[in-house]
This record gives structure tokens, sequence and C-alpha cells, in this order.
């Protein structure tokens, strides 16, 4: 293997003279005082090999010596991921010592001892290609496929296969005789470099299966689907951090990946203590069960924080290719952007829009397209739906971050001071944000089996009222109360329902944090009716009051248990309210 | 000065403002030196040229001058000793007394392992309504007060140290000014607390790239008495754009491109190193905390500004004030003020209708700034405008002003007692529930 020693030392960034050859990206060790640094090769040039070391460089000299793997930054992938917490680096958070993360301590993602029921899926004979299922092990319920090696090329025959019984990962579960007549043993760890996007499928088709989050304001007014992608940008305290809580612990995925980039920790405390104990709303299990934590948080160093959100999507990858529903959510994708910053910065390469890299749109732009629902070459269907959040400098919308991912991204949830100030939670902007799915037929046709052939066009009337309303606000705040006719007030309230009933979701509430689909229907039948009555107000004053009325019975009935007696006595005074008039 | 196995320099080839660099060989990066006496920290290597960072600025130092490399990183003697005593940015004292004893620690260590932390989960009471009932704090949170210049923060800040039962305050001013030292340490003395603060300062009259050692060395002294002690540590960090402007100048000095604001591009990562230090440590490893006060001075109230932006991502929540020209009080700004940390406790460690009783207070806060500006435009109140803008003036003058004290239960109650005064039971849009319990004359 290629060696090399230490030439110089800027903060994260280290030169080495290098004495083979090395490639772009691969991954070498430089040993200091004992320990033992990872680092990336991120620029060459003649015999100096500039990396970026994933760890601090404290107290590193001239001359230390540095050896390098032979391979990229990669993952290994393996029954026994589920409810783990993984740094950016994939190793395994809880089985390093001491309560301080000390520098050079790497830990076995996987668990070498534990045996897994294994069930074989193909038989002797079989001809198979790279990520086909070989057989199968449950893990937390889930059933997990074990793979023909995902960098396999061409066909191959199975040439043994074990019989059902219980095996470690490191057990050769199969012998595939290849092309060329070598064998290979095959067991159930796969190994793939995260930077390299997974094509294992046959076709990636337009996403169009609406994915149930129980948020109202993103099912119903800009649904997400299984594969889609989104973003939710927002100045900080507009509730990013609780709409990205709410959607991994309600969303109907079969495995959720929560990719804490360059956050707090106090959030992955948080989900760590609070998983354990919730139960997902569609299977009754814990929460935990099907949650992997992949924390880089804000003060642990940063160049392993860009492999993190990358770390991140491999898994899920992996996890689609066993035909699974997976949701991935990185929070926050501005702060993987800055560790790219601040290595190019290092690197003194020219710099684009707000000190950026040049290349930030297409690293933006290939990260998003690894998300999606796809075909596998067995004909099962899995996917990756990925959320990303943006922290936009100075709550500004207008900077690279944003603008690259808006480009990319088919929602968008825009997170607004002034909702948020008004304690409109959750504070998306109903106006601005954004479901590109909507305008899809694939998705029109779904969604009609499901709720009807009507529903759009009732989302859409909706949306219309919503902007409706804002305009009629500006009009009342520049002509006052008695400037504009009374149906102007009626018209302005019934946006307020909408906001009030529809939109708003106390997420900290029992019974509100949660709608189902079902619930939704009804919400949206009771908004869409009062929305359609037709009032006859004299006086504006009326309107205020009564609206107000109506609006506090609806919030005591989306505080209620669904189709509990409280919930249809709400419900009947909400309609006597209503014929009252 | 140089012992026996240290070799000594005396070749600069290079001096900028703040920078000294010359040739060197085997020198660690982070690594202390002095030049002439005065102190330097390694900050580039490339081959066997060093580039160091003098703190003091490098006035006066000749092209030979003596550099001896100390072989170690910036470090602080830990020790019980540090109780009731006042430091410098290097963590020598500065009260007269003698050196502290004890072990010899690097700041600025390794982060702990987010799964070695607990959620923290106690309330820290301060007595002042616009934090406990609206933006509660939480024991191992990291919270700073954004505040203009002008606004008295050190004062609300030192009745919050002395209100909230820490065992220890730990003190960290950067770019303080001499009458504000004395204030703390004068408030701290009155209230017979002067044995529970350790403080390290860096005033206006010091050179201000010292000031970059001040959170570490805070920080490494809270560690100290969080992890061996097992103590609450409260960290008051003031003021943290005063760190920030000394880090825009080292990188400016070492010919970086600048990000937003002139401020270096890993302004994010230096000040998340800073405040991630807070953490509340599990019963099993003794259950101590490091909670962090810090304050942002804004320009004109500018939080778009890299600094407080950057912060704001970091931070836990965030503390206004602002003077209320209505009740002629500085008040904690309701609308713009935030503690994420707040429902940990909320409700669970204080009287259940907290939550639902602070949103709906600012619900008729927000709609009674609505009617101010509704009036200011000329426009007619309605009755429910009217009964907002009195609701606001008395709960501004009752709860939100930063002179209140009281416990979180008669902050509830006086807000009932308001919600009442002025508005019927439909206005304030509470769950029946807690209505039928606290609306008293249903």
């Amino acid at each position: 293997m290629t060696k090399g020693t230490v030439q110089g030392v800027i903060a994260n960034m280290v030169t080495l003279k290098v004495d083979g050859p090395v490639k772009q990206g691969e991954i070498c060790y430089i040993e200091t005082g004992g320990d033992r640094l990872m680092s990336e090769v991120i620029k060459v040039i003649g015999a100096d090999v500039y990396v970026q070391v994933f760890e601090s460089t404290r107290g590193l000299k001239v001359g230390a010596p540095a050896e390098f793997t032979g391979h990229m930054l990669e993952v290994q992938l393996a029954p026994g991921m589920l409810s783990k917490n993984f740094d950016g680096l994939q190793n395994d958070l809880d089985k390093m010592e001491g309560v301080f993360l000390k520098r050079g301590q790497y830990t076995d993602p996987l668990d070498r001892e534990r045996l897994w029921d294994f069930e074989p899926l193909a038989k002797v004979g079989d001809t198979v290609q790279a990520s086909d299922w070989l057989g199968k092990v449950e893990e937390n319920s889930q059933p997990l496929k074990i793979m023909v090696p995902f960098q396999m090329e061409g066909t191959a025959k199975v040439k043994s296969i074990v019989a059902a019984g219980q095996y470690k990962v490191d057990d050769t579960i199969a012998v595939l005789t290849l092309e060329n007549g070598d064998e290979l043993k095959v067991n159930m760890i796969q190994h793939w470099p995260v930077k390299f996007a997974m094509t294992n499928y046959k076709q990636k088709p337009r996403p169009f299966k609406l994915l149930e989050t129980g948020v109202r304001t993103i099912d119903t007014f800009n649904p997400i689907v299984e594969g889609g992608t989104g973003f939710i940008p927002g100045p900080f305290g507009t509730g990013k951090t609780v709409l990205q809580h709410a959607i991994s612990k309600q969303a109907e995925a079969d495995i959720v990946i929560i990719a804490a980039c360059g956050e707090r920790a106090n959030e992955v405390v948080e989900i760590f203590t609070e998983f354990p104990e919730l139960v997902d709303p569609h299977t009754g299990r814990k929460l935990m069960e099907r949650t992997i934590i992949i924390a880089n948080t804000s003060n642990m160093p940063v160049a392993a924080r860009e492999a993190s959100v990358y770390t991140a999507m491999t898994m899920a990858e992996y996890y689609r290719s066993m035909g699974l529903r997976v949701l991935l959510m990185a929070d926050s994708t501005s702060r993987w952007a800055q560790a790219l910053r601040e290595m190019s910065n290092r690197m003194e390469e020219l710099p684009g829009p707000d000190a950026f890299p040049m290349d930030l749109g297409a690293l933006v732009a290939n990260f998003y397209g690894r998300a999606g629902y796809v075909y596998l070459n067995n004909g099962e269907v899995g996917s990756i739906t990925f959320i990303g959040t943006v922290s936009p400098a100075g709550g500004n919308l207008k900077e690279p971050v944003t603008e690259n991912t808006k480009k990319v991204a088919r929602c968008f949830y825009a997170l607004e001071q002034e909702r948020a100030d008004k304690k409109r939670y959750p504070a998306v902007n109903p106006i601005d944000s954004y479901s590109k799915y909507l305008e899809y037929p694939e998705f029109a046709e779904y969604i009609s089996k499901k709720l009807g052939d009507q529903w759009i066009n009732k989302v859409l009337d909706l949306k219309t009222r919503m902007q409706r309303g804002k305009e009629i606000a500006e009009q009342i705040n520049i002509l006052g109360d008695d400037g504009v006719p009374v149906d102007y007030h009626e018209t302005f309230w019934k946006s307020e329902v909408i906001d009030f009933v529809l939109l708003q979701q106390d997420a900290f509430d029992e019974v509100d944090a949660v709608s189902s689909l079902e619930r939704q229907e009804e919400i949206m039948d009771v908004v869409t009716e009062i929305c359609e009555h037709d009032f006859q107000f004299s006086n504006f004053l009326d309107v205020i009051d009564y609206f107000k009325k109506l609006i506090n019975l609806c919030k005591q009935m989306n505080y209620s248990q669904f189709k509990s007696e409280q919930y249809e006595d709400y419900k009947r005074q909400i309609r006597e309210t209503l014929e009252g008039m | 000065m140089a012992t026996a196995f240290q070799k000594v320099y005396t070749k600069i080839s290079q001096i900028t403002k703040a920078t000294c660099s010359l040739k060197a060989t085997g020198v660690g990066y982070d690594e202390l030196a002095t030049i002439n006496g005065k102190l330097a920290q390694v900050v580039k290597i490339a081959g066997d040229d060093v580039t160091l960072q003098v703190f003091e600025g490098t006035g006066g130092i000749p092209t030979n001058a003596e550099v001896v490399f100390l072989g170690k990183a910036p470090s602080l003697k830990v020790s019980d000793q540090l109780a009731g005593r006042f430091f410098n940015a290097y963590g020598h004292p500065i009260d007269g007394g003698p050196e502290i004893e004890g072990k010899d620690v690097e700041i600025g260590g390794p982060s702990v392992n987010p799964v070695r932390r607990r959620q923290p989960s106690e309330l820290i009471a301060t007595g002042i309504a616009g934090i406990d009932l609206n933006n509660t704090l939480v024991s191992g949170q990291k919270i700073p007060f954004f505040a203009d210049p002008d606004q008295p923060f050190n004062e609300v800040m030192a009745m919050v140290a002395l209100r909230a039962k820490a065992d220890k305050i730990i003190l960290g001013g950067m770019g303080m000014t001499n009458d504000d030292y004395y204030f703390f340490r004068n408030t701290f003395s009155n209230a017979g607390a002067l044995d529970r603060i350790i403080s390290f300062m860096n005033t206006t009259e010091d050179p201000a790239v010292e000031r970059l050692l001040i959170p570490d060395m805070a920080l490494t002294a809270a560690e100290y008495f969080a992890v061996e002690k097992h103590e609450k540590v409260l960290v008051l960090l003031t003021d943290m754009t005063s760190y920030a402007d000394s880090l825009s100048i080292v990188s400016n000095r070492m010919d970086q491109i600048p990000s937003k604001d002139s401020m270096p591009g890993s302004l994010y990562s230096d000040l998340a190193k800073i405040y991630e230090k807070a953490v509340q440590f599990p019963e099993e490893a003794g259950g101590g905390s490091i909670t962090i006060i810090a304050v942002t001075t804004l320009s004109g109230g500018d939080i778009t500004h890299a600094v407080p932006d950057n912060t704001g991502y970091i931070t836990e929540g965030q503390l206004y004030l602002r003077r209320d020209s209505d009740i002629g009080k500085v008040i904690v700004d309701p609308f713009r003020s935030l503690s994420r940390l707040k429902q940990l406790v909320a409700g669970k460690k204080t009287r259940k209708d907290h939550s639902q009783v602070m949103n709906a207070a600012i619900r008729l806060y927000s709609d009674a700034a609505n009617a101010k500006t509704k009036l200011e435009n000329g426009f007619d109140l309605t009755d429910y405008d009217n009964r907002c803008l009195d609701f606001a003036k008395e709960y501004g003058k009752r709860l939100l002003a930063i002179d209140v004290d009281l416990d979180t239960t008669e902050m509830l109650d006086v807000t009932w007692q308001l919600f009442q005064k002025y508005f019927k039971l439909e206005e304030v849009n509470i769950k029946r529930e807690l209505t039928d319990q606290y609306w008293k004359n249903n």
C-alpha cells in the first residue's frame, strides 16, 4: 500500500508526500501521538496529496507517517443496524468508551456475534445478478434481504446456498459461480463507497403514492409521495426541527434514517430518548425499532459532516434494494454546504456565490437525485423519500443553498418567521409552499381512488381561498375594517378557518399531533362546508364574533379523540352553528 | 525561559499585525510558543515554515526575537482552588491571589459523545415571567440574549445567575468594559456568592485576540466541576459578538476568503464548538450539567448579521430584551424570544396548563399589537381591540417586565386572572378541560 508523510497542516487540511499511487477520495490514516486519524484525499498535485482529516489535528507534526487503504470512504451494510446510533463515518457511538469522544477511536458498525434466522430465497442453479435476493432474515420485524454483492459484475450461478438456520453476518451463506468460472463466497455484509449512487434497480418511474405524515399542512395541502423529495427552509426558531421530528415519528415508512448533520446534540438526544417510548402509529411497534440515527452534531469534526449525509443515503439505498420504503431526513443540508465551503476555502479555490464552492449546485442535485421510487430487478418496489432542511443565512431564501435545492426538490415547505411569531404552527407558509406532485397525473389518479375524484379540486379551492384571504387582510390593513364591504370580512374569516382548523396543528398535543388520513378527510369536509356556506351578515363585528366561535368549536374538535363522543358532539355543534345562520 | 530540551529559534522571517512566521522543525499543530515572552500559537505548518498567531499582537517583536515552542496546546490548571477567583485569558490570576495548583488540562478538548448525554429536564427558575413562563430555561441548555449594546443584558444576566440555583457560576468576559467587570464583581460579592464564582476576563483594555481563549478557558473549568465534581455549572459568556470580531481579525490576517459580513467561513463551527459544551450528564456519570447563557450584541437590532444568525441556529433559543414604551419598562419580548427546550419542562415540571396558557396569552398579545397598528393608522378600534390593548398593558407590567419575581404557579394564576378580566371564554381558545378547571366564574 502507498505510504505518505505529513508536509503541512492548516486546521483539518493536511498535505502529504506520497511514495506511490493514490486515488481521489481514497482513505488514509495519519499517525500522531499513538492516534490514527482517518482522512480522505481531496486534491492531488504531483506527489503532494491534500487530505481532509476527520478529526482534530492538534499536535500533528511534519514527518508524521500516513498509510493509504486503497479504498474510498465506504460503509458496511448488514442486518443489525436498525435502532443504532452511528457517527458520520458509521462508527457505532454506543460502543465507544467514556463520556468524551476520543480522537482516533473507531468502532465496528456491525454486531459480529449476533445470530440471525436465515431463510434462503434463491436455489442452487439460479442465475443471479448484483443485488438479487439470496435469502432473508428478520430484524425488528422488518424483512431484510441478503443480497448478491452490489459490486458483482454480470451474472452468476448459485453453486450452493445454506439451509435455513442461524448464522452470523460473517458466515458464508452462499457460493456463486461467476461468468469467468471463479467462485465467490457471499456473506451477509455489503460494502459500498458512499459517494456513489446505487443504481441496482430496473426503472425509476415518477413517484405517485401518497406518503402519509399525519401533518395536515403536508398531507392535505402539499402532499409528499413515496420516493419523493422535499425541503424545509426556514429561519431559526420557526420550527424546522419540530416539523422534521413530527414527520419522522408519524410517516408511513418501513425504515426512517435521520441524519443529524451539524445540528444540536440535544436534538439527537431527544430522538433516542423519546423514540424508544413512542409507538409507530402504523404498526404499533416502538418507533426506535425502525429508526437509524446518523449523528454528526455541530461540535463533531467538520469533515465528517459531509460524510454523514452520504453515509445516511447509502444506508437508505441498501434498504431500498430490499423493497422497503425508506424515509431519509437530513437536518440540515446547509451545514453540509458550509463544511464544503470551509474546505474549499482552505484549498484556496476560487469561491462561488457567498464563498460556497462553484459545484455546490451539482452536488446538491446529485444528492437529491439518489432518492426515488424504483422497480427492482425482481419486479418489487422500494423507495427513498428524502426531506432535507435548509438553514438560510439571515432567513433570506435568496442564498445559494436554498436556490440550488429549490431547483431539485419537488416539495417546498417554506417556514415563515411571521407565522412563527404569531405562534401559528407549523409555520409553513400556505401560499408560497408547494408540492409539484399535485400536478402529477399519476398522483391525481392515485389520490382520487383513495379520497374521491374531487379531492384535488377541493385542495386547490382552499389554496385559492387562502390567497384571497391574504389579499383582503392587506386591504383591511390599508382601508380599515369599515373601508371594505362586509362580505370581504366573511371571505377573510373563511381563510382563517382553513388556517386555524386545517393548517395549524399542535405538535405537542397528544391527539392533535397526528391526523390520520381519514380524519383529515373529515376536517376537509367540515372546512369546505364552512367555506361554501353562504352567510348573510349585516355587520363586520358579527362576522368576527361568529367565526371566532366557530373556530373555537373546530379547535375543540381537533383536540378530541377521533370518533369519540366528545368529537361527534363538537361536530354536531359546528353543524348547528352553521345551520343557525 | 527555555529549558534544556527546548530548541530556541531567533530568526523570524515574516511579521504581520497578528502573526509571525519562521523556519522550525518538530512543531505540532495548535502548539503554544513564546516570542520574547509573548504567548503565541501555531496556526499553519507548511514544510518547515511555521506560522504563529501572537495573542497580544506583534507590536515590538523584532526579527531576532527568541522563539520557544512549549510542546503543548493552551491549557488550564483545574482544581477546587479555582472557586472564587478571577483570571485573565491565559488562566493566570488577576486578583492578586496565588497561582492555582491542580491538573493541567488542555483547553478546547473533545466533545461529549451524544449517546452519553441525557435529555435536559430540570427547570431553571429565574422568577422573571418573560423567561419562566414564556421561555422556560432548562439545565444543560445554551441560550443567548440578543440585545443592543444599550440594553441592560448584563444586569439581567447577573440576576438570572444569582437566582438560578447553580453550584458554580463561571463568567467569561470578552471585550467587557472595566465598568461592567466591576458591576459583576460587586453584584456577586454583595450577594455573598463570590465563593461560587469563577471569572475569566478580557476587558476592552486587553488585546482583542486574547479573547479567543476565554470561552475555552471558562468551559474547561466548567467541565472540571460538572464531570469530576458532578456539579450544576452555569457559564455566562458576554459578549460573543466581540469573540466573533476577534475571529474575523485573525482570519483576515491569515488571508482567508471571508464569507458573509466579513466573518470567516468557519464561524458556524467555531461558535458551535463553544455552545455545544452545554450538556446534561446522566445519573451514572454523576448528573452534573453545564448551562450556557451568553450575550450576542446586535447592531441596530439586526439579527440577519452573520453572528446572531449563526448563533440562532446553534443555540436552543434566544431571549430578546425590548423597552416597552407603553409601560416604560424593559421586557422580555414574547414574540421573538424562544426557548427550544421549554416543552421538556412546561406542563411536566410546572402546572399542566402552562403551555396552553402561555400560547393563548401570546396570541392575544399579538392581537394587541395588530390593534396598535390599526390605532396608529388612524382606524377605529373594535371593543375586542380595546380589550386586547388593555390586556397587553397589564400583561406587560405584571408579567413581561424584567423586574418581576414570581414562581411559575403564580405567573399562571395571574394570566388566568387577566384572561377573565378582559376576555370571553371562547376568545382565549384554550382546551375545554383546562378552562373547566381554571376559568373561575364559569
